[in-house]
């Protein structure tokens, strides 16, 4: 068994692998942020914080912060050269417009069609949406990371009930059980991490789980 | 014309019941001079609109936990505890907007338009009280735009004009807010004299600029 530390890592790994050179990508905050630390040094990602640049580099060294460079997050980053600052219009103008090749979120539920939950649960969490609106009804790819359930209950649901973020919106959804696309036919298992059989698998999703006929290891 | 005013004339004109916009991220490019003395001011039953309410201690979060604000219009709160807290009690009216939506509504203003089309929250809490319109076989909301009585930004330069410099992502909502209010207010790190900026480095046009507030002024 994976610890917490070990399955977060072990899904931000798998994702860098859906990442292409070249591609523009925005990281949500939690999980996702960690994919950053996983890009082979073959592979060239541009990483676009909706808050204003595309560029982000690594949290700079203790002594080196630069209070005008943070991220989504509030947290003191870098920008990397080749980078590149602009307002929120613009930054929305890159999101809304397609111009975000691929978009990775974390995420309370998600339904067998691609809609997703993440951003309030009425009367205990209502944080705001954010930019995650924008990027999901925006970005060409959405990978949402996350553990496959929340305390033994599935996330991967029929239906979701709570607020929805997006409709129809999900491509992928990435755990450490698996990697899961979402089809017309409903979710569609392609890769399953060989510490869980199908069948557990199938019992952690709440939702119908197709198995892809060429399905493979997940390999990270 | 030189622009400059002092931090006092600036906040006197804000009165209780104003409608400001605020720039900054997090606090990230918040005026934060204006906001501190706004507290001191203690003007009250203000209408916020900002990308989020900051924390307790840093940018408008300070105006939230006085308690200042009849309404909210921000796209995140979860920094800021006492925001949720007000919302909940139902002492604060707080308005969960997503912030490209927020983004444009502002520049919309602005901008001279009478609102746009996005497929952002389209099928969501967001659509509702909306008119939702199909074009080309996609489905839209129409967003209206958003103006305030005053804007508050931050700038890294400004010339005497207004014209403004920025850097790193302190960006974010400034220039569009500049835009967007009947009366803006600038607090910049730096005010130089005309003909000390580039013209070709100038993000926001003096144009957008009612007044400015020199920092360390």
């Amino acid at each position: 068994m994976m610890d917490k530390q070990q399955t977060q890592e072990f899904i931000a790994k798998r994702v860098a692998q859906e990442l292409k050179d070249g591609n523009v990508v925005n990281l949500g905050i939690g999980l996702p942020t960690l994919v950053a630390n996983f890009i082979p040094a073959d592979k060239s990602v541009d990483f676009q914080s909706e808050n204003g640049f595309i560029g982000l580099g690594s949290v700079p060294a203790e002594g080196k912060e630069d209070m005008n460079i943070v991220n989504a997050g509030g947290s003191c980053v870098t920008i990397l050269p080749g980078g590149v600052f602009f307002d929120s219009a613009t930054s929305f103008g890159i999101i809304r417009g397609g111009h975000v090749d691929v978009t990775v979120l974390g995420a309370l539920q998600v339904a067998e069609n691609g809609d997703i939950a993440n951003y309030m649960i009425p009367g205990k969490m209502v944080p705001g949406m954010g930019g995650a609106m924008d990027l999901l009804s925006g970005a060409k790819k959405v990978i949402v990371a996350m553990e496959h359930t929340a305390k033994g209950n599935p996330k991967l649901l029929k239906k979701c009930n709570l607020p929805l973020t997006a409709v129809k919106a999900v491509d992928m959804i990435i755990t450490e059980m698996g990697v899961i696309e979402v089809t017309p036919e409903g979710f569609t298992l392609v890769e399953r991490n060989p510490e869980y059989t199908v069948e557990q698998i199938q019992e952690a999703t709440e939702a119908t789980l197709h198995v892809a006929p060429n399905l493979k290891e997940m390999v990270v | 014309m030189d622009k400059r005013i002092t931090l006092k004339e600036a906040v006197d004109m804000i009165k209780d019941g104003s409608v400001i916009m605020v720039g900054g991220f997090l606090a990230c490019g918040t005026p934060d001079k204006l906001i501190d003395a706004l507290v001191s001011k203690g003007v009250k039953d203000l209408t916020l609109i900002c990308n989020d309410t900051g924390t307790p201690e840093r940018g408008v979060g300070k105006l939230v936990v006085t308690k200042q604000f009849k309404t909210i219009y921000a796209t995140h709160i979860g920094t800021n505890k006492e925001t949720g807290r007000q919302m909940m009690a139902g002492e604060t009216e707080v308005h969960l907007v997503p912030q490209g939506t927020l983004a444009e509504q502002i520049r919309a203003a602005g901008y001279g338009l009478g609102g746009f089309l996005t497929a952002t929250g389209v099928g969501t809490e967001v659509e509702k009280g909306k008119q939702v319109l199909e074009v080309d076989g996609k489905t839209y909301l129409l967003e209206k735009p958003m103006k305030a009585d005053f804007a508050l930004v931050y700038a890294d330069v400004a010339d005497t004009k207004g014209n403004l410099v920025y850097r790193g992502s302190t960006r974010n909502f400034n220039p569009m807010m500049a835009a967007a209010a009947d009366v803006t207010i600038v607090e910049a790190r730096k005010v130089v004299p005309v003909g000390e900026i580039d013209a070709n480095d100038v993000v926001v046009p003096g144009a957008f600029v009612n007044y400015i507030v020199e920092e360390g002024a």
